[in-house]
């Protein structure tokens, strides 16, 4: 008895190919996949996961494009009854084919917010002209493939970390960091310093550390090495703090997924130190709810006499915790909020920002963009950047972080 | 709902999301408790036909559930019908109509209504959307079954001649006539369209007038099957208008997963929780409990990063039988409920036989699931609870076999539902 048992490698319950014997073909997973049901160049979650994975085993090549018409939404993984961790499959095997054919030149630049963020700042006045003027667009979609209608966000011209510098943060016996994202730095930054103000008002020190790009970007357009080079080195930023129990707060849900858990799962980053990182890693509602639910939130809030779609996006949902500003919209007196019964809003990073990609992001949004403008709402609210651009780009409504209307709210 | 320090103890935590979990946390949440449900996925909902099937075979076909369910608890004392009795199967029936409204679910557990099944077997449904209702094949008549070529594994050929061979049991006052259309309409060129696929497309009139004007020179006055995919939102909508333009009765017939009504079904039950003030955490799986004595105080949930525990009064665990892993059986034939690790009865020892020869006969072992008491508390081996304050519902229960019965959503129903009163009564309700 032994011997055969010995002979039967481990059950790989939690490595990602291990997980995909699980799979009973229930088509769950194609259901929900937002892309596939928007576009047949897609065959949908379950045909380029669990089942040709088989065939792709020990470096074999995908045959044909289709899988990178996945948009990594994660959302098959989230629905999955059986626990097959299929996104994660098919990021991988995206990596894999992306390295057999080479990264092309569009791919690369658009994974580097962070480069181009540090290149732009500067002369953002005239970058922001020419990315808002149709004839540039039309030739960068010529000569770069990036869709001349996709929603790029406005340069900032200044950046979050300037203004967090010369920001004294209150002394406190509570210390929280803040790991901002090249979002915020780049191009909200507003966002980041709402943050800090709600943090600060619940009686936090924040911490703003010099930090990087986590990577996301890069792994999501198939380029590992990188992408783990990124990760690696903003936890090497964020680690110090986090061995001294300090909470990393973060505004983007996208960014802190990848600290909680896709560096780990996806890119197959083991070092203690990301692990360490990720741990102590919080989105930012999820923080302030675990705060309200021991009873440490200030609830000073003001009423907000209006009404707001809410829109959960993707990489939100993949951190497994619910919907936290669901609740804390509850506390703000008068505020009415409309949860979105739509899964994908069909960006999904910088999916629909490609030339061939874009059509099939907006059908996916279409549902979404069409529910929020018939609400005709002051503004629409959803935890992810590039989700908001796509709902303010599709649906013609502002969109705002849910830390905002917080913000505004308290009165600070 | 909050003490300083303590963190927040939910009046209710339910882990699953298919039928059973989704219907207890709807009557916690309507009753105003804070309740939360807990998944790993989505549940099983999704793959059913968005019909409730009470109970179709004893082992002959039921024509009535009403009348039939009496004689069937007593002869199944270990079912869970037998659990909550009679009276509380229609108890939830009648609520679970409710929660439908304008005629949206039709049926009732008086007389079981008899729809074509996607390979033309007339199945025993209780309830079933309006959409369907057509297809009932009780009195007989003539049907036209509709095909689209691209979608894969409905045949309408074989599905007409199977129906117009079915045996409609006693008192059959009218044959059933069936014939085959298939239709081509627009797709893009694939050379599959899911039902999923199709039902976006239905959601389109301009698709809806190609495929009218493809079907009206086939009509001969009968009823016209389609397959179910007739939109998924606006379902209804899409519905009523094939009725109006074609002049003729219009049903859906279920498909293959994916299947559109079941998904119809599941965002009802989600959307209708979320609005009675339910929260839904998704994708993470049990990995701990934390319990006093008989009384279980927290369930820790994966999530990315570190595992969250939540506490509750109450608890529900309707995490599904094998097909959704709520529970797990290895090549020894041990049973483990996956998520509390609760004891599992209803396996005959190995000295006894535990399989049949045949996949489709009632296998010894099929019955097998959580025992619990007339409360729905899980039991030991020594029929004593093993939590007080936890129930079990749907199809991780022991003592059935829904797919020879027909009784899956009918058990996942009432006990969902039987849960959710039992934990109200508590509440003071």
């Amino acid at each position: 008895m032994g011997m055969i048992e010995d002979l039967i490698e481990p059950f790989e319950e939690d490595t990602m190919r291990g997980s995909l014997d699980h799979c009973i073909k229930c088509t769950i997973c194609e259901t929900y996949c937002p892309f596939s049901n928007a576009t047949p160049l897609f065959p949908g979650p379950k045909y380029v996961g669990p089942q040709a994975e088989r065939f792709r085993d020990g470096g074999g090549h995908s045959p044909d494009m289709s899988l990178d018409y996945c948009s990594g939404c994660g959302i098959c993984t989230l629905v999955c009854p059986q626990g097959v961790k299929i996104a994660e499959i098919n990021s991988q095997a995206r990596a894999k084919l992306w390295d057999e054919r080479g990264v092309p030149l569009r791919n690369r630049v658009l994974a580097r917010p962070s480069v181009g963020g540090r290149l732009a700042t500067p002369v953002a006045g005239p970058v922001n002209w020419a990315l808002g003027n149709r004839l540039v667009r039309s030739m960068i979609e010529k000569a770069a493939g990036v869709h001349r209608k996709a929603p790029l966000p406005q340069f900032a011209g200044r950046t979050f970390q300037s203004w967090a510098r010369r920001h004294p943060s209150p002394v406190s016996n509570k210390t929280v960091v803040y790991f901002h994202g090249c979002s915020t730095n780049y191009f909200e930054p507003r966002l980041g310093e709402m943050a800090v103000a709600v943090l600060e008002h619940n009686g936090y020190r924040v911490i703003v550390p010099p930090q990087d790009c986590c990577g996301l970007p890069l792994q999501s357009n198939g380029s590992f090495d990188p992408a783990r080079k990124y990760v690696r080195r903003l936890a090497a930023d964020l680690a110090p703090y986090a061995r001294r129990g300090h909470p990393i707060v973060a505004t983007s849900t996208s960014c802190s997924l990848m600290l909680k858990r896709e560096a780990r799962e996806i890119l197959g980053v083991t070092d203690p130190e990301v692990e360490e990182v990720g741990r102590q890693t919080y989105d930012i509602c999820e923080f302030l709810l675990d705060l309200h639910d021991r009873g440490q939130l200030e609830v000073d809030f003001s009423p907000l006499p209006m009404s707001v779609p809410y829109h959960a996006p993707c990489q939100q949902r993949g951190h497994g915790m619910g919907k936290p500003a669901l609740d804390l919209f509850g506390l703000i007196p008068e505020l009415r909020i409309e949860e979105l019964d739509v899964d994908c809003c069909g960006i999904a990073g910088t999916y629909g920002l490609k030339k061939e990609k874009y059509d099939i992001s907006m059908s996916v949004g279409d549902r979404l963009f069409k529910t929020i403008a018939n609400m005709e709402p002051e503004v629409a609210a959803c935890d992810s950047e590039t989700c908001r651009w796509q709902i303010t780009h599709g649906s013609g409504t502002a969109s705002v972080h849910p830390i905002e209307l917080l913000y505004r709210s308290y009165g600070l | 709902m909050t003490a300083a320090g303590q963190g927040r103890i939910y009046d209710a935590l339910v882990v699953g999301a298919g039928t059973a979990g989704l219907v207890a946390a709807l009557r916690l949440a309507q009753d105003g408790a804070d309740v939360l449900v807990a998944a790993k996925g989505v549940g099983a909902t999704h793959l059913t036909g968005g019909t409730v099937d009470v109970l179709g075979y004893a082992p002959e076909r039921i024509a009535s559930p009403a009348a039939a369910l009496p004689g069937f608890i007593r002869d199944h004392p270990e079912h869970p019908y037998a659990r909550v009795g009679a009276e509380a199967v229609g108890k939830a029936l009648g609520w679970f109509k409710a929660q439908f409204p304008d005629g949206a679910l039709v049926g009732s557990l008086e007389a079981n209504l008899l729809l074509p099944t996607a390979v033309g077997v007339p199945k025993p449904s209780t309830l079933a959307p309006e959409t369907m209702a057509g297809g009932d094949l009780r009195n007989g008549g003539r049907f036209t079954i509709v095909g689209l070529t691209a979608l894969k594994d409905f045949y309408p050929a074989y599905l007409a001649d199977n129906l117009s061979r079915a045996r409609l049991g006693q008192g059959d006052d009218g044959r059933v006539e069936a014939r085959a259309v298939t239709l081509t309409p627009p797709t893009g060129g694939e050379a599959d369209v899911t039902p999923m696929g199709w039902a976006r497309r239905f959601e389109d009139a301009e698709f809806r007038k190609a495929v009218i004007s493809g079907l009206e020179p086939s009509l001969d006055g009968g009823a016209v099957g389609f397959p179910a995919v007739l939109g998924l939102d606006s379902a209804p909508t899409v519905w009523r208008e094939l009725n109006d333009t074609l002049g003729v009765p219009v049903f859906e017939i279920p498909t293959l997963p994916p299947s559109v009504p079941g998904n119809r079904m599941a965002r009802s039950l989600r959307t209708a929780l979320t609005r009675a003030g339910g929260r839904v955490v998704m994708g993470g799986r049990v990995v701990g409990v934390r319990a006093t004595g008989r009384r279980l105080e927290a369930v820790v949930v994966d999530a990315a990063a570190r595992p969250k525990p939540y506490r509750a009064r109450d608890f529900v665990l309707a995490t599904g039988g094998f097909a959704s892993r709520g529970l797990e059986m290895d090549s020894y034939g041990l049973v483990r409920e996956t998520a509390f690790d609760l004891p599992v009865t209803g396996m005959p020892p190995e000295t006894e036989a535990r399989w049949a020869d045949e996949y489709l006969a009632a296998h010894p072992a099929a019955r097998v699931g959580i025992g619990v008491d007339d409360e729905l508390r899980p039991l030991d081996q020594g029929h004593e609870p093993v939590y007080d304050n936890v129930r079990v519902a749907g199809a991780a229960l022991a003592g059935a076999e829904p797919w020879r019965e027909k009784s899956g959503e009918g058990i996942s129903l009432a006990t969902g539902f039987r849960a959710a009163e039992l934990i109200v009564e508590l509440r003071g309700g």
